[in-house]
Parts: structure tokens; sequence; C-alpha cells
């Protein structure tokens, strides 16, 4: 387990208070300047020696991503933009992070914006999070009063501004180019990539595009030293992580620990183990809706990081664990995400846009037992045909929970659903997708 | 994407009043000169509060002008970000998350106490007029679920009894207390803390 004194965020619970003052106590704005004053290729370094990996769901290594911004600026300003668009099922880091710890998140974001050449940050907040922004608001308010922001922040010579730009409730403008087409006053669709924003972002000019946890863990690891992370956890998958365990739990609730801890030591210590007892536990999400759900018997061993996720045929993604334990049914709780993921769809590629309803209206008939044996294998065909052929990621997350579930509860539905239209027509659905093989003159 | 629908009843003229005006400058000087139109989420979200939370088709029209703009665009973002309301709602907006987190904690039973103490229907008001709800995805607060957004606020770890008693203040026209209902002042566990112990209740 990790030691307090190793905790980055110490006032995840809010024992202290968010304003300027008691966030210098906490080690906030400390040596800002002299950080600057070792220059571009230094931070860039520490930050790859600290092998941190974007937080926000993908684990994209943040120092190579920072170094891809052009090293001079040409004819176009650079800018940096920081995605608190959290909106993924099970996931609530980012919120505890602008409510109770904006400072580190702005000094993340003007040693970030200095080290990429940007003079302008936009942080991207959803706009659910109104209060939270308010919260955010205040502290940059206090920041350019005290001089750490503007024209000259925290007297390093570089000149800043946040600005702070409201979303409008859509999962998909967490997608990073949605969410510059969203900052632009556009519809959030997705871009095709390439080019990368890195080289065309905001308004065509280079843009970085971070998550709030990974910009608020910058200024510590600059301090204590990009080592001092990675020797946190194991190598390529270091550091420390804020955890988010909601669901069947005794004690929900989010902990900063360090990557690599085992799965069942979270739940068990953190959480207060499983309603029911850990016997009781079903299935666990381990990365937010979109990623594979874990059996019972995985859970028992799996360490929670990046790449011990990926070998278990799943992904850490935004961290935030969904615990379901054997008294829920779990093909309604795949059900009740593939409607989520039908509702979030932004409607560009086809692929994503029918076949998230398609997965929906399949799971709901196979939850009341009225879906027929073959359409399993139909719905795992379904999956195949969305995943990787969509311009964003939303493909991959609206089909991986579906083929999660099929891969670890097949039995289970097809135990439900034994009904064979071909051989008998025993109940009145009312609508299918092969409703052809009903009439025997067509099949 | 969800579907919206535009109201029948639509106000004939929309004008920003002057302190929406100063806002709404002071938000388009928060963007590079030539791109005003990056304003528009905001500027829609002005314009629905001023307007009793919903927003008519010539606040749009009038925003498209304000930020020189064609109406079709500012039509298009209207209509593809959930939070805009383009029919009337209540003055009290209740939007329950029932997404997979919320719903294995009982999000399910919050609709039912809704659907009994405010209307049958999503969307539709209640018998007093002031008051309606719907089913939203996630809100992100899923440590605290199951929870509601009542307007700007979040209500947390709440249960049906605690919701009832939350719509009966609402009718008297009293603004419970946002934040959690089981005396959470965080996503802290509750009672079993054994992380950053030497900063409790410092």
């Amino acid at each position: 387990m990790l030691e307090d004194k190793d905790r980055i965020f110490q006032n995840l619970y809010n024992d202290f208070g968010a304003d300027l003052t008691s966030a210098k106590k906490r080690g906030d704005w400390k040596d800002t300047k002299e950080i600057c004053g070792k220059g571009r290729e230094w931070i860039i370094n520490e930050i790859k020696t600290s092998e941190l990996r974007g937080r926000g769901g993908a684990g994209f290594p943040t120092g190579l991503k920072w170094s891809f911004a052009p090293k001079e600026v040409g004819s176009r300003p650079h800018y940096l933009v920081i995605n608190a668009d959290e909106s993924e099922p099970g996931t609530c880091k980012d919120r505890d992070i602008l409510r109770f710890e904006p400072h580190k998140l702005i000094e993340g974001c003007l040693i970030a914006s200095y080290a990429v050449n940007a003079h302008k940050c936009y942080i991207y907040i959803r706009g659910e999070y109104f209060n939270e922004g308010q919260k955010l608001q205040t502290a940059i308010d206090e920041a350019y009063k005290d001089g750490l922001l503007g024209k000259n922040s925290a007297g390093t010579d570089w000149e800043l501004d946040i600005y702070i730009h409201y979303g409008a409730g859509a999962y998909i403008c967490g997608e990073e180019t949605a969410l510059l087409e969203s900052i632009e006053g556009k519809k959030g669709q997705p871009r095709l990539k390439p080019p990368f924003p890195a080289l065309i972002g905001l308004y065509g000019c280079p843009t970085i595009i971070n998550n709030v946890e990974t910009i608020s863990v910058v200024p510590t690891i600059l301090r204590r030293g990009g080592k001092w992370f990675s020797s946190l956890g194991r190598p390529k998958n270091t550091g420390s992580k804020i955890y988010c365990i909601s669901g069947n739990v005794n004690n929900p609730c989010n902990v900063e620990e360090e990557m690599g801890i085992p799965l069942k030591e979270l739940i068990e210590k953190h959480a207060g183990g499983v309603i029911g007892g850990w016997d009781n536990l079903k299935a666990v999400i381990p990365g937010g809706s979109s990623m594979p759900l874990l059996p019972k018997e995985t859970c028992e061993t799996i360490k929670m990081d990046f790449d011990a996720c990926v070998e278990n045929k799943t992904g850490l993604g935004t961290a935030g664990i969904v615990v379901i334990n054997k008294d829920q049914d779990i093909i309604k709780c795949m059900a009740r995400i593939a409607r989520f993921y039908k509702h979030e769809s932004c409607g560009q590629c086809t692929p994503c846009r029918e076949g998230s309803g398609w997965m929906w209206r399949m799971l709901e008939r196979m939850a009341k037992g009225e879906a027929t044996r073959d359409e399993v294998d139909m719905l795992l065909d379904v999956t195949k045909q969305i995943e990787g052929h969509t311009i964003c990621a939303f493909g991959e997350g609206s089909s991986w929970p579906v083929q999660g579930l099929i891969r670890n509860f097949k039995d289970e539905i097809i135990e439900r659903n034994k009904f064979d239209p071909i051989v008998k027509k025993q109940k009145d659905i009312p609508y299918l997708v092969d409703q052809h093989l009903l009439e025997k003159e067509n099949a | 994407m969800a579907i919206k629908k535009i109201s029948k009843v639509q106000p004939e003229k929309f004008e920003f009043n002057k302190k929406n005006k100063e806002t709404a400058d002071s938000i388009i000087k928060n963007y590079p000169s030539g791109k005003q139109q990056s304003a528009v989420m905001a500027l829609l979200y002005l314009a629905q509060k001023q307007n009793d939370n919903w927003i008519p088709l010539s606040a749009m029209k009038y925003i498209a002008k304000y930020l020189d703009m064609p109406y079709i665009k500012v039509y298009e973002v209207a209509t593809f970000y959930s939070m805009y309301n383009l029919t009337p709602v209540g003055k009290y907006f209740f939007q329950v998350c029932t997404t997979t987190p919320c719903m294995l904690r009982g999000a399910y039973n919050l609709v039912d106490v809704c659907k009994r103490k405010i209307s049958e229907e999503e969307n539709r008001l209640s018998e007093d007029g002031k008051t309606s709800w719907l089913e939203v995805e996630c809100l992100g607060a899923c440590v605290n679920a199951p929870m509601l957004q009542l307007n700007e606020d979040y209500y947390e770890d709440l249960d049906p009894t605690k919701l009832e008693q939350i719509i009966d203040k609402i009718s008297n026209d009293e603004v419970p207390q946002p934040g959690s209902y089981r005396g959470r002042l965080s996503s802290e566990p509750e009672n079993t803390r054994k992380t950053l112990i030497g900063n409790k209740n410092a």
C-alpha cells in the first residue's frame, strides 16, 4: 500500500480546503519558477523518465505526447487543452480534483503550457459540473490576483491565460477531436486522424490535449523527480492513480493508490468489501463502462495497471471500478450500458449509430429471455462489425463491454434465451432483427 | 443521439437582458478574434437560464445574429447537446441518473418516486406546473450513487424516502440543501478511511 506521504492528492477528501493559501501550505506553487527555469527539454525529459501515462483512458505516454508539439512557434499559436469532460460511467475522479485540488491543475497547466509553448489554455468541463467549474474559476481568479497567471505567471516570464469552456452533456466530447470541435462551437463529432491535434488541432493550430489527472500530477513529479514517480508501480505502469470504486460495495469511494495494486485489495480494504461478502461477487468492470468486465476468478488475482489489464483481455481505462454482485442481473446491467452508448453515439459513422441501437435492443430482449438462441452469435457479430469501423474509439468502447459479457457469461444468456423460432413459434415477439426467419416460406 | 422535440408554442422575440449581454461579451473575449462562434455553447446556456430553463427558436436566431454565424449552425449545436432544453421544463428540473453504477444502487427506485410524486411521464410538468423530471445518462458522481441533479446542484447518496422529502420541500418552494444525504462531505469511504489518516478533520 502506498504511504500517505507519497500520495499526490493530499486534499482528495477536502480536509484542508481548496483555497490558494491552504494549497500553498500543501506545497503547491512551490518553486514553480525554478522548475520552468530548467527549460523545456528538462521538463519533457523528466516526464519521460517518470513514465507517466495519460490518465484519461488510453494510457498514452505524456512526455512523448508533449514532444510532438513543434519545437518552435511558427505562424500559428500553440494551445493547451485540458479534458475535464468526465462522463465515463463509473468514473468521478476529475470532479474531486476540480473541486478540491484546483491549484494542482492550474500549476500543471502553467508548466505544461510552458513545455509545449502555449500561451492559452482551455479547460473543457462537462456542463453538468457547473458547481465544480465555479470552484475552479474561483481558484483561477485567486491565481490571477496572486500573479500566478497572466503576463508574468509566477515569475516565470511566461504569459498564460486559462479559460473554462463548459460542455453541454455530450459524452462524445471527451474524445479529443470531438472536444476540439465543441470548443470551436460546432457539434461534437470526432475528426479523422491524422492529422493529429499536436500539429493541426484547435482552430487548425498545434494543440496538446491532456486529462485533468495527468496534468495535476505533473508539478509533484517535477518537484520530487521523475525517478521517484517511476519507483512506484512497475516499469511502464508507474506512479499512483485515483481509483473510483462504485457499485455493490459497502463503502463506495475514491482512493489514490499505487499502480498495480491488486483489485481484491482495493475492494476489500478501501471499499469495505462486496455487499454480501466476496463470494457474492459476480463481475467487475475495471475501467469505466467501456472496458470488458472481469469474472470473479480473474478478480481474485488481477493487478490494476495498464498492461496487466490488457493481459486479462480488458483495460484499465479511467480506473472507474464498478462492482456487480450476484443480486444483480448481469445482462440487464450490460443492457443499460448499451443504452448509454446508444444515447451517446454522435451519429457520424453508420456502424456505431445503428449498431449501438441494435446491441441495446438485442440485450434488452436477452435480459427478458425473449431472444433466440442464435442471436447471441449474431450480437457478437454486430459488435465485431462496429469495432474498428468507426472514426473514433467510441465504436470499441460500445462493443467491448458487450463482447466481455458474451465471453464470460454466454452460458447464462443461452440458459435464459432457449427459444428457437425456426422449430416452433413460442411467443409473440414484437420486433426481431431476423423477422424473416419466422416465416417458413422465406427461411 | 438523443431525440429532441422542438416546442410547438414559441415566443415571438428573444433578446438578452443587460446583464447577460455583458456576460456574453466577456465570454466572446475568451476566444481569439474571428472565432466568436466558439461562444455559441455558453450563449445558448445563458439564453436557457434567462428564458425559464428552455431555449426558444427565436433565441437561436438571436444568437446566430449575435455571433455572426448561420442560424442552422446554432440549431445544430442546440439539438446535438442534451443539456439544452428545447421545450419548456419545470422551474425545478430533476434529472435522475440511471446509468449502471447508479442503477446498481437503486436509481430506478428514485425514478418510481418521481413517477409517483411529480408526473407519470418524463418531461411532463407536475400538477402545480413547477416541477418536471427526466432520466439522464451518467452525471459523473458514481461513488455517491444514486444521485440526481436538481437544476445545477447535485443531490447524492439518496434513497426513496429522502427523495420524497426533497420533492415535498420543493413543492413548498423551499430549495433543500444540495450534496450528500448520508452526511458525506466528499467521496471518502464512510467510516473506514484507510488513507490520509493524518489529515483527518484537519
